[in-house]
């Protein structure tokens, strides 16, 4: 007799997201910098912000309470609505 | 299982449902049926006024179609003695005319052969609610392997596995491990990360079975799971971290000796199958339903053998102390799970000491070590302590408290030592830390003492705690529930 087994992971199935169309120009755009928290993020950061402006990028930093937890949602739904592009800097 | 069946009408019996086009091309068969006396009843998946016939019946709560496993509609049963003795499905004119001994079957427009539909019993999407409602209670997706399959092969392909082989979670062994909790199987316990799924009771014993727990483990594995699906626990930047940590766990109170959990000699090692296999259950239910696989959201540089489960119990009746669990106000007769996040086991050898004091100092200095010598106070420890160990504490009368204020008193050190830069090494603490005189751990809680381990051996061992605190995660002991 053929062995039947119960599936041991979730029901739901994942859904798909579309990515954001990627930036045509950094020129005016609005761009978010977000501090994870870690040691030495913000210096590789403070380097982006520099050459990001150069490039007429506007800049906005952000900063996550901890490192150990996903960012907050009112954080990310801050990101969301005012920033063209994010970039996280992951580690020391 | 064997499913109770409703007894059926002696004669012909038939599942049909108005939506499939081979049930209405069949209905003057049934007509025909019916009229020379041998179908008895018709049942009707979803409309109960088709066919329109004297023995048609409603069973649009799909109760008797799932009971007798109907797939295809229309099926055709035979029954004698109240039990079905054959069956065919779709409609094929002989078969028909063989199976009911019966010639002439039906009018001449209507073909020989129409192949039948799906039955809606095992609409995937009503099969959850029809085995929670007729049949084994049990939600989740059943998975048949063909008999050429090897199951336990079958099992890792299909991802399940932490790399060991896992116990088939049949039906049978589901429910069986179910009876170790009175709560109900679809009852959600907690949203596991990282994928914040819903974690039902059922989830968990299905991962249970696999990981070779007995249904008395698992109020202990529904319980830990609660309290590391817990903001303070953070199981999700415990998967997501480089290091090398998973969640600890260790029992207090009576069910330790009931289940047989090993709190003496090799306590931390293999051989008992409640400390083997309680925290492997934990790992692979965060595994399966929170999705937390390593080198997806688990990013651990190098892990650790612990992150397969690392489960044990304070030897309670040994102890010169109060239990921990006693420590934090719980009775002798309540039982606890710990969850601690933390890395694997490390000995602290001291063969030497013999007095209380010189211990403490030595067991200081050997969790100073615990992730780099020159980090302080932000991980935790638990320290347990062996019999000939603690055996120097008891001789001199220190309470639990009178040790655990020692060894943090004989862990603080000059942060000029410790700062970035000091002794040559980069690590260390920020600059502004220098000049100051800090414990290794903090000491409002930073050291777990628990009591455990074989009878010989002048060892203590130590399991280091990852990021301490909101920054990270709480330890935290919950009552283990029914």
């Amino acid at each position: 007799m053929n062995t039947k087994v119960y599936d041991p992971t979730s029901e739901h199935l994942p859904s798909a997201v579309a990515r954001p169309d990627r930036l045509v120009s950094l020129q005016g755009a609005t761009i978010g910098l977000l501090d994870i928290s870690k040691p030495r993020g913000d210096i590789f950061l403070n380097t982006l912000e520099s050459l990001l402006t150069e490039a007429g990028a506007t800049i906005k930093r952000f900063v996550k309470p901890t490192f150990t937890k996903p960012a907050p949602v009112d954080l990310r739904h801050e990101i969301a609505t005012q920033c063209d592009a994010v970039i996280e800097a992951l580690a020391d | 299982m064997e499913l109770e069946k409703p007894v059926l009408e002696d004669g012909f019996v038939a599942f049909v449902k108005q939506d499939c086009p081979t049930c209405t091309l069949i209905e003057p068969v049934l007509s025909q049926m019916v009229e020379i006396g041998i179908l008895k009843t018709v049942f009707s998946q979803d409309n109960p006024e088709f066919p329109s016939l004297k023995v048609t019946e409603d069973d649009s709560d799909l109760e008797l179609s799932f009971k007798y496993e109907i797939e295809t509609v229309p099926t055709l049963l035979k029954v004698s003695e109240g039990k079905e003795i054959g069956r065919i499905i779709g409609w094929l004119k002989d078969e028909w005319e063989i199976f009911c001994e019966v010639k002439n079957l039906g009018p001449e427009d209507i073909g020989d052969f129409s192949p039948g539909c799906g039955s809606r019993s095992v609409d995937p999407d009503l099969q959850p609610m029809l085995r929670q409602k007729y049949g084994s209670g049990l939600g989740s997706k059943i998975i048949e392997f063909a008999s050429s399959e090897d199951e336990f092969e079958s099992m890792y392909k299909l991802g399940w596995s932490d790399g060991l082989p896992l116990v088939p979670p049949t039906e049978s062994r589901i429910l069986k491990m179910l009876e170790g909790t009175s709560r109900s199987p679809d009852e959600v316990v907690a949203l596991i990360p990282p994928n914040l799924e819903d974690l039902t009771v059922e989830k968990i014993a299905i991962n249970s079975v696999m990981a070779g727990c007995k249904p008395e483990y698992l109020p202990i594995v529904i319980t830990a799971l609660e309290a590391v699906c817990t903001d303070e626990f953070n199981m999700h930047g415990l998967l997501a971290t480089t290091m090398p940590v998973g969640p600890v766990l260790f029992v207090n109170g009576p069910i330790r000796n009931e289940i047989g959990m090993n709190s003496g000699m090799n306590l931390l090692g293999q051989g008992t199958r409640a400390n083997s296999t309680i925290g492997r259950a934990l790992q692979l239910t965060i595994r399966n339903v929170g999705g937390g696989r390593p080198g997806e959201v688990d990013r651990a540089t190098h892990g650790s053998p612990a992150k397969i489960g690392l489960c044990f119990a304070e030897d309670e009746e040994g102890s010169p102390w109060p239990s921990f669990s006693e420590d934090l106000g719980f009775t002798s007769d309540q039982n606890t799970i710990t969850v601690f996040s933390g890395e694997g086991p490390r000995v602290i050898v001291d063969q030497l000491s013999r007095s209380a004091d010189e211990l403490a100092r030595s067991l200081a200095i050997g969790l100073i070590g615990n992730m780099h010598p020159k980090l302080v106070l932000g991980f935790d420890s638990i320290l347990i302590i062996g019999p000939e160990h603690a055996s120097r504490f008891r001789d001199e009368g220190w309470s639990k408290q009178k040790v655990n204020e020692a060894i943090i008193t004989h862990s603080i050190r000059e942060t000029d030592l410790l700062i970035r830069g000091a002794d040559g090494i980069a690590e260390g603490l920020p600059p502004d830390f220098a000049g100051l005189q800090l414990p290794k751990l903090r000491p409002d809680g930073g050291l777990l003492i628990v009591y455990g381990g074989g009878g010989a051996g002048l060892f203590s061992t130590s399991i280091a705690g990852w990021l301490n605190g909101a920054k990270g995660s709480q330890y935290l002991t919950k009552e283990i529930g029914k």
